[in-house]
């Protein structure tokens, strides 16, 4: 009875033994691999009926504005996301993002942050970056290939947006680490770090390393990821044999598996973590379990690889949902409320859209600039070159 | 005053040049919200919904269902203030960035192409050129052919071989993409010798297929090497394998095959139930999964069909399991792997384990272990549509069935010609290990098991 056959396959009868790599349609259906429930860890505050629960070791005391500000928050950036989604599909945009079902998980851990903690973003967290104080047209410029994010990394403690999977876990222990030497951890006004990233970052070598160098050298980093159960088109299942939030053990610091669609556990956990970092302890793991509602981004096709059924699954979860009931049971707002934080959301789609419309289209020796710190003969010769080809043509616009 | 707009088909993922146009979800004179979704295309990559840019009343569309149409064409023309008088037809509006701008039906448009009741006709061979500040057309372009042109003037002559074709080397080189090109090298066909029926003259993959089927359309010679026009594969891998196991099978077991038709049309009834029915969902359930445990099933009231020879030992080996062998075509040619234990599957298992085995032999992983000691075969020769065959053992094993088509035919059913599922099984047997009577109880036993599914409760 030690066949490793059986450890994967205990029913000898049944079928053919399926592994992680390969779950029968069976498993995937009727378990969703255990990815619609977030198992005996999880830690939840807000259940996705609305009804606020407690956990033993994370609490939160929220007043009604607190609440009523991160429903507006959630409402907001889902719209700045949709709309942008339109953009793409109206031809506006080369490329979009979509967050659609991760808004807790970002505006939860967002708002957990203090402004002197540094915070370093894969490519979809707009709703971190609106918590940031970004404007939400300032990442409209990444997607439609006319800049780089035009925010200030330093003054907003936001560094831009991270296109190369995990590469930012990376850069965010070595902030860390110089937060670290730097003296900034130890007490109640300490800094600390965090870092976004996704399931399908955890897969990557540079997240490993990350891990190894914040462990080894207790730098104040929060590495929050958030599991929005697919990596492009490969669930979570194929990439890990154990959850997310238990690799942290291997690396010697806590994980804490959160559900990331609900806001107030995530703010909760967050808040504790980003804490526990500035005083010393980090780093620490959080797994936001969430999920991925839309495709992975507009030039892709969910309906490929997913079944429609898990997504219906989800959508019972919803993580703006759960706080409006919530809301409206304890009477903190009212219809009206509900109606100016969409009168908000409508004014903000149309500024999204005026402004998409309307950007310039950067001048062509901008793809020259910023290269180096200092001028660079070569490249200054390679800039003249071509713009003394384009001013050829005749028209002038291209 | 009605102010048109037009939205042209944008490129929703990145760099696509078409889309289908799938599902309009307006019509002229519906009138459109911000972000509605209007339309459903489908591109290269994805299924993917437009919404609409503007609000306004939707004028006319200029794209069918079904039509391709290039990024930046315009799809539909909006009144985006339809307060205004009502005028006539969308008169040409301003253009678009694209520089694309709406003609008349039939008119030819600035650029050649001519508009038609859903865009626009064909476009001209001639690439978009922006034109040049300066036009510098005549005398820079006679500067460019003045210096060294070596291809036309200098062209060497080559010891240029009879009959080959222009090859002349560093010269010119047939327009192919890579997969055409290794699909030509692997076939021996010369791309000098092809005409490119593609855009451009690129040598497509059906002009390397037509090449190799006509090969007497070549530029046929006085002198025919018909050693050139035929390949020579060295034997190896599968091809040998099969060739080894056919011959010695065939010389060494004495076949007998018997043929029986059958009407599986209950069987296919209950398959058509079992589909619909939860635990099956997902499941890939096939007639061969039934005929699969249709084989378990009698063999266990014929155990010769599941014995081998061993003429070594001079003793018949009987065996208490069965490994089911699936003879499959692949691109590597036939495979026979195995469901290991199959009598042991339930027919849901039977159908996963059938599905898996399909898919890792078509993808060529079907590694020799698998196909090592099976006990029985089935060949699914109804797959290609083929009725029946006569087919070979495999060596060690005393018995194969083949599976023929299912088809729609005329059966008598209680007196009276009703359409019905019919299929013929074919069984080979080894006669020295099974004698007529049992083969003919299996193969009836097979076949009652697929005419009627129930008779297997009295197994």
């Amino acid at each position: 009875m030690s066949s490793p056959e059986q450890w994967t396959h205990p029913e000898p009868d049944a079928a053919p033994a399926a592994t992680a790599a390969k779950p029968t349609a069976e498993q995937v259906i009727a378990g969703l691999r255990a990815t619609d429930e977030g198992g005996a860890d999880l830690v939840q505050l807000l259940t996705p009926e609305g009804e606020r629960v407690t956990h033993p070791d994370f609490d939160i005391d929220i007043s009604a504005e607190e609440l009523r500000g991160l429903y507006r928050d959630m409402v907001l950036i889902r719209r700045v996301d949709r709309e942008a989604n339109a953009l793409q599909r109206k031809g506006q945009l080369g490329i979009w993002v979509p967050l659609l079902g991760q808004e807790a998980a970002q505006i939860g851990s967002g708002r957990a942050m203090r402004p002197t903690d540094m915070a370093f973003p894969s490519y979809r967290e707009h709703g971190i970056a609106w918590t940031r104080g970004i404007n939400p047209t300032e990442l409209l410029g990444i997607f439609r290939g006319t800049d780089q994010g035009t925010w200030d990394p330093v003054e907003k403690r936001f560094h831009p947006y991270t296109i190369v999977i995990g590469n930012q876990v990376l850069n965010a222990a070595g902030y860390a680490m110089g937060q670290k030497f730097d003296g900034k951890v130890g007490d109640d006004d300490g800094e600390a770090t965090m870092c976004f990233f996704g399931d399908g970052a955890t897969s990557q070598g540079d997240v490993h390393e990350g891990f190894v160098w914040a462990a080894v050298y207790d730098a104040p980093l929060v590495f929050f990821c958030q599991n929005n159960q697919w990596a492009i088109s490969e669930p979570t299942e194929r990439q890990s044999r154990l959850p997310l939030y238990q690799r942290a053990r291997g690396y010697g610091f806590p994980g804490i598996r959160v559900d990331g669609n609900d806001v107030l556990a995530t703010l909760a956990v967050t808040r504790w973590a980003l804490d526990e970092c500035r005083h010393g302890n980090g780093p620490i793991l959080i797994e936001a379990f969430t999920y991925r509602m839309d495709a992975h981004t507009t030039s892709d096709d969910p309906t490929r690889y997913r079944l429609s059924d898990e997504l219906e699954m989800w959508k019972l979860k919803d993580p703006i949902e759960r706080v409006k009931v919530y809301l409206v049971k304890q009477q903190w707002a009212d219809s009206e409320f509900f109606e100016s934080v969409e009168a908000d959301a409508d004014k903000l789609g149309e500024e999204l859209r005026e402004f998409c419309t309307n950007m310039p289209d950067p001048p062509a020796e901008r793809i020259f600039s910023n290269v180096y710190a200092e001028g660079n003969p070569n490249l200054e010769a390679q800039r003249d070159e071509f713009l003394g080809y384009v001013s050829g043509f005749a028209g002038g616009e291209h | 005053m009605p102010q048109y707009k037009q939205f042209p088909l944008p490129d929703t993922a990145e760099g696509l040049t078409e889309a289908d146009i799938l599902t309009w979800h307006v019509k002229p004179g519906d009138t459109v919200k911000v972000n509605q979704i209007i339309v459903e295309i489908e591109t290269a990559k994805a299924a993917v919904e437009l919404p609409c840019p503007w609000a306004g009343v939707v004028t006319e569309l200029l794209a069918e269902p079904g039509q391709t149409v290039e990024v930046g064409v315009p799809i539909i023309t909006i009144d985006t203030d339809p307060g205004g008088a009502a005028a006539p037809a969308p008169a040409p509006v301003a253009a678009e960035a694209n520089g694309t701008s709406s003609g008349k039906i039939g008119e030819e448009m600035p650029g050649g192409r001519i508009a038609t009741l859903v865009g626009y006709g064909p476009k001209s061979g001639t690439a978009k050129r922006r034109a040049r500040k300066d036009t510098p057309a005549a005398a820079p372009a006679a500067a460019v052919a003045a210096p060294p042109a070596p291809a036309p003037v200098v062209a060497p002559p080559a010891p240029v071989v009879v009959a080959a074709p222009v090859q002349t080397p560093g010269g010119y080189v047939p327009l192919a993409k890579p997969p055409v090109r290794k699909l030509a090298k692997d076939l021996g066909v010369d791309l000098h010798a092809l005409t490119g029926s593609g855009p451009n003259g690129v040598i497509t993959r059906e002009d390397v297929e037509t090449a190799v089927a006509a090969p007497a359309a070549a530029p046929a010679q006085s002198v025919v090497d018909n050693g050139s026009r035929e390949r020579r594969v060295p034997i190896k891998g599968v091809r040998k394998a099969t060739a080894q196991a056919m011959v010695d099978s065939a010389f060494t077991a004495p076949h007998v095959t018997e043929f029986l038709t059958v009407d599986v049309t209950p069987m296919m009834e209950l398959r058509a139930r079992l589909k619909n029915a939860p635990e099956f969902r997902g499941v890939k359930l096939t007639p061969l999964a039934f005929c699969a445990k249709a084989i378990i099933l009698a063999a266990r009231r014929t155990p010769d069909v599941n014995a081998t020879w061993d003429a070594a030992a001079n003793e018949i080996v009987y065996k208490d399991y069965v490994h089911l062998g699936i003879a499959a075509a692949t691109p590597r040619g036939l495979v026979v792997p195995k469901v290991r234990d199959a009598d042991r599957m339930s027919l849901k298992g039977l159908a996963i384990a059938l599905d898996e085995l399909a898919t890792v032999a078509r993808e060529g992983k079907t590694s020799p272990a698998d196909m090592m000691n099976g006990t029985i075969t089935i060949t699914n020769v109804g797959v290609f549509g083929v009725d029946t065959g006569t087919p070979i053992l495999n060596p060690g094993e005393s018995a194969i069935l083949a599976l023929g088509a299912i088809r729609d035919m005329p059966w008598v059913v209680d007196g009276e010609i009703k359409i019905r599922k019919i299929c013929q099984l074919a069984l080979s047997f080894d006669h020295r290990v099974v004698d007529g009577q049992q083969g003919s109880q299996f193969l009836a036993d097979v076949g009652a098991l697929l005419a009627e599914p129930g008779i297997a409760m009295t197994y």
